[in-house]
């Protein structure tokens, strides 16, 4: 089990100040100048050697992402936004790391912006989190106010503002070319890449999209060391993560553990267990909505990193892990992420926004049993015609919880179909 | 197209939200003030209680944008009323993480503790109900929003003494109803036990 002085998020429970006292008597802003004076090539070599992976869901390396980013500025500014618009069901991090921990997402704001050689950095928190950006607006005025950030930012010589922007309930905002849309005043519907951001961003000018867990642990990386942050967890799986437990577990917890934890010891040491018992365990869905879910026999041998969980098909996306134990409708279960699926489709590529629907629809009557044993076959072919043809991967996501369903649990479809035949040619 | 009933002729910012939407038009660079087109939105809806067609060209005037855009922004975002709502906006989660923590329960206390279903508002005016997707508080569900708050940790009793405390003109404490602390497991923190903060320090 992860030391506690080996956790980055010392305040993730809200037990202390999260103000910039309290935050700096837990280490934060701590050398900040120093980390600065070092330059951009050391952070972004520090940040490529520590393995840390992307806390948004996709896992690309940060400091190779930060790296694609133009090496001198030309015309066009450069621009940092933060992907704080938590949405995907089951996920419940960044919002506790924004209002107990705010200053980790602003001293790593500063710092990414200067590695990527940004004066601006916009904060995109989802709309419904009004209390977390008002804990970030105080924390950003209280930075500035201390010289930590601003004109000289922490007296190195670089000029860093942070913005709070409010999204308004969008899910697709979450994806970073819809994000940027939204952030200039727009529906947020993405964009076809490439061109990438790091080329064609925000304003049309090189941009930098990070999730709020990879941008709060970079001050921490970069204090106590690349080597520090790859000694933790798994080859290639590196460092620490902040899991969400939600659904069937006595404790319900949000907890930081090491990457690569089995999935097993992560419920049963944090989160009280599983409801009646492990061997009461039915599925779990091991990282947000979008993700397959795992079968009981799956999740006794499984290790929550990207390596184990995608070698499983399935994946640890936002490490928000949803436990179902054996009272659960899982096919009322996968029927409620299809609606919403449907609900938050953008509507841009025909796919998803007819798909989603006739996805949603069949489901629903996948949950009475009121359907074909051939619609089975017929649901999986929709689903395949969505995925991997839309323009981002909201398609993909509709999917995937569909066809994780269908592999694993086909009997139990089968089972509501036929009994429902039986029952109506009785009567 | 909403009910055009009940739009009024017309909307101004009072001088105090002006200087707010300001504020929020300099965050972004010049020539990019459509930007604030979301913050300004949320202005208007804060101080109307909802997005009319007048406050939308007004904001539109302001951003120097087809109307058109503004409103399409308007329809496009769910936070956005494009009809009056009542003065408290009791929002129930009912995704995954809700449902299988009992948000049918929520909902059925919910309905009957204010008269009314999803989608409609209290003859008085005080309530609306509405059903809303994933709010990202997964490990204190089933949870409701009511205005800027959260309500976590719910059940059938509590979700009605929610309730009933707004009806009686009070406001409850959010966050968790059962007692617990935040994200922290209800038995007691697994981890953060032995915190001397040395965590954060090199």
């Amino acid at each position: 089990m992860l030391r506690d002085s080996d956790r980055i998020f010392t305040n993730l429970y809200g037990f202390h100040d999260w103000r910039l006292a309290g935050a700096r008597s837990r280490g934060d802003w701590d050398g900040t100048k120093e980390i600065l004076a070092k330059g951009r090539d050391w952070i972004i070599d520090e940040m490529k050697n520590s393995g840390l992976r992307g806390r948004g869901g996709a896992g690309f390396p940060t400091g190779v992402k930060w790296s694609f980013m133009p090496k001198t500025e030309g015309p066009r500014p450069h621009y940092l936004v933060i992907n704080a618009d938590e949405g995907e069901p089951g996920t419940c991090k960044d919002r506790e790391m924004m209002r107990f921990d705010p200053h980790k997402l602003i001293e790593g704001a500063l710092i990414a912006s200067f590695a990527i050689g940004a004066h601006a950095a916009y904060i995109y928190i989802r709309g419904e989190f009004v209390r977390e950006a008002e804990h970030l607006n105080i924390a950003i005025d209280e930075a500035r106010a201390a010289g930590l950030l601003g004109p000289n930012a922490c007296g190195s010589g670089w000029d860093c503002e942070v913005y709070v922007h409010r999204g308004a309930g969008a899910y697709i905002c979450g994806e970073e070319s819809a994000l940027i849309e939204s952030l200039e005043g727009k529906k947020g519907q993405p964009r076809l890449k490439p061109p990438f951001p790091a080329g064609v961003g925000l304003y049309g000018c090189p941009t930098t999209v990070n999730n709020v867990e990879s941008i709060a642990v970079a001050p921490t990386i970069l204090r106590r060391g690349a080597a520090w942050f790859s000694g933790l967890g798994k080859a290639n799986n590196t460092g620490t993560k902040v899991f969400c437990i939600s659904g069937h577990v006595n404790n319900p917890c949000n907890v930081e553990e090491e990457m690569g934890i089995p999935l097993k010891e992560l419920i049963e040491k944090h989160a009280g267990g599983v409801r009646g018992g492990w061997d009461n365990l039915l599925a779990i869905i091991p990282g947000g909505s979008s993700v397959p879910m795992l079968t009981k026999s799956q999740c006794e041998e499984v290790t929550m990193d990207f390596d184990a969980l995608r070698a499983m098909r399935s994946g640890l996306g936002t490490a928000a892990v949803m436990v179902m134990d054996k009272s659960t409708d899982l096919v009322r279960a996968i029927h409620r992420l299809s609606r919403f699926y449907w609900h938050e489709s953008c509507g841009q590529c025909t796919p998803c926004r007819e798909g989603t629907g006739w996805m949603s629809r069949m489901m629903g009557r996948m949950v009475t049993g009121d359907a074909e044993l051939s619609e089975i076959d017929l649901l999986e072919e929709i689903s395949r015609q969505i995925e991997g043809h839309t323009i981002c991967a909201l398609g993909d996501a509709a999917a995937w919880p569909i066809q994780g369903l269908i592999r694993a649990f086909r009997p139990e479809m089968e089972r509501r179909i036929t009994e429902r035949q039986a029952k109506t040619r009785a009567a | 197209m909403s009910d055009m009933n009940h739009e009024p002729a017309s909307f101004a910012f009072t001088a105090e939200t002006l200087e707010k939407a300001k504020a929020f038009i300099a965050k972004y660079p010049a020539g990019r003030q459509q930007s604030a087109v979301m913050p300004l939105l949320d202005l208007a809806q804060r101080q109307e209680g909802w997005v009319s067609r007048a406050a939308m060209e007004v904001i539109a005037e302001m951003l120097d944008m087809a109307p058109i855009r503004v409103e399409e922004v308007a329809t496009f975002y769910t936070m956005y009323n494009r009809k009056p709502v009542g003065t408290f906006h009791v929002q129930v989660c009912t995704n995954l993480p809700c449902m299988l923590r009992g948000s049918d329960d929520v909902v059925a206390a919910a309905k009957e503790a204010l008269g009314v279903d999803f989608g409609d508002m209290t003859a008085d005016g005080k309530f609306t109900l509405s059903e809303v997707e994933c709010l990202g508080a997964c490990v204190n569900a089933p949870m409701m929003q009511i205005n800027d708050d959260y309500y976590e940790d719910l059940d059938a009793a509590s979700t009605k003494a929610v309730l009933e405390a707004f009806k009686r003109g009070e406001t409850p404490k959010p966050g968790p109803q059962n007692g617990r602390q935040f994200s922290c497991p209800k038995g007691g923190a697994t981890s953060l036990t032995e915190l001397t903060f040395e965590g954060g320090k090199a």
